[in-house]
């Protein structure tokens, strides 16, 4: 296969930033209420990604590895800031429903974790291509938990009525319901073993250290291993 | 003062940041493994939150806001936020040996959690002056505080049950957590 296009494969199915990697969980926890929420912030998402991916690609040589962390912050920051100034003119339903978490992409650990894993070793054009690929693994992933938690908890998918609202499980559009269904979508993984592949991430250098979660998980990893 | 007192509450218990807002999620997950190590990064969180609000108030209302500088706010914050943690984690250092001790490598981590920025940002939204920000910022701490340390505790009696294989691990926090989150939208009924 095309090495560009195993890039998007790698994103999509094989190391999906939400699903496998368990990266990024509280934007696909908190807009997961409507299925236009997934899509309008993963796209979000993935267009800073893109465009971060390349700017740290093509900076790799210049940036000193000393300070890398902050300046790929920097970068990542001007990029939410103009992506928010763009969905707050042309987008104002976007913005509304998805508010505080368009400036929180920052903090985003898949953006900073292909920063550190991907983009800083590799040419412009992989990086790109990374960097849809995992948008879009995103993207999907949000949606699909977006579109479960809709349907059953309002009765509609997309928007659209599919059965009276009478009979929906309002608790999954509530707090709680993110919870659940994210759970589940870990507990159908687990049942069918896609998690094996993750071990072998974690020992890579899937994880250099860009949230707690990854480092929390590193360190369990190296613990098993030791046993 | 009443309003005050509101802000607070509603921070901590009825908009709780981590099963309301799904703020800081990620060290929520990771570091609930043990009650000890929950708890000083509670502690830490509380003392870099409360700090962040207040610098984060100060340079919104006298900086930004005067100069038309609004949509600088987010690049402007969370430069503060990962200095104001670098400040306090070498401030620790030299003058509590004890207190960077029990903190110390949380002190790192609290730079990327999001549950921080979220509240700053939160804080201008909802046009908060010095003090309310302040409360606001320690309030939500105190509601992380209870949440991780909550969840810790209900880890520890989950690590003795025999569960199926496919719900270990992640699966079974997230289920736990959706419960905690359930008991807490009971406390929506004190918003008066």
């Amino acid at each position: 296969m095309n090495k560009y296009l195993e890039r998007l494969y790698n994103g999509l199915i094989k190391e999906n930033p939400t699903l496998i990697l368990m990266l990024g969980m509280c934007p696909t926890l908190a807009v997961s209420v409507r299925a236009m929420n997934g899509i309008g912030m993963g796209l979000s998402t993935t267009a800073v990604l893109i465009l971060s991916n390349f700017v740290i690609s093509l900076l790799r040589k210049v940036i000193p590895n000393e300070v890398r962390l902050p300046a790929y912050i920097v970068i990542v920051a001007s990029l939410v800031t103009v992506t928010e100034l763009l969905i707050e003119a042309y987008l104002p339903s976007v913005y509304k429903a998805l508010g505080i978490y368009i400036p929180l992409i920052v903090v985003n650990c898949i953006i900073l974790g292909r920063a550190e894993a991907y983009a800083n070793k590799n040419t412009p054009g992989l990086a790109v291509m990374d960097g849809i690929g995992m948008g879009l693994g995103f993207t999907i992933a949000l949606t699909l938990a977006g579109l479960v938690r809709e349907f059953v908890g309002a009765g509609t998918a997309f928007d659209l009525r599919i059965f009276p609202k009478e009979y929906a499980v309002g608790i999954f559009i509530q707090p709680p319901g993110a919870f659940l269904v994210i759970a589940l979508f870990i507990i159908i993984m687990n049942a069918i073993g896609i998690k094996t592949r993750q071990r072998e991430l974690v020992n890579n250098d899937g994880c250099n250290g860009c949230c707690a979660t990854c480092m929390t998980r590193c360190e369990n990893a190296k613990e098993d291993e030791a046993k | 003062m009443k309003s005050l007192i509101l802000i607070m509450i509603s921070g901590a218990l009825i908009n709780n940041v981590v099963l309301n807002q799904f703020l800081g999620i990620c060290s929520f997950l990771g570091v609930s493994k043990q009650l000890k190590a929950s708890a000083s990064l509670g502690g830490a969180v509380i003392f870099v939150m409360t700090i962040a609000s207040a610098v984060a108030s100060l340079l919104y209302t006298f900086i930004l806001k005067p100069f038309g500088l609004d949509f600088m706010k987010t690049i402007v914050f969370i430069l503060v936020i990962a200095a104001l943690v670098q400040i306090v984690e070498m401030f620790l250092k030299k003058k509590s040996p004890s207190v960077y001790k029990a903190l110390g490598i949380y002190l790192p981590l609290i730079t990327t959690n999001c549950a921080v920025l979220g509240i700053a940002l939160t804080n201008v939204q909802n046009e908060y002056n010095f003090i309310e920000s302040v409360l606001a910022g320690f309030g939500t701490a105190v509601g992380f505080t209870l949440a991780i340390v909550l969840l810790a505790g209900i880890r520890s009696r989950i690590r003795e049950e025999d569960l199926p294989a496919p719900v270990r691990g992640a699966p079974i926090v997230l289920i736990s957590a959706a419960l905690m989150s359930i008991a807490f939208m009971g406390f929506s009924g004190l918003s008066f």
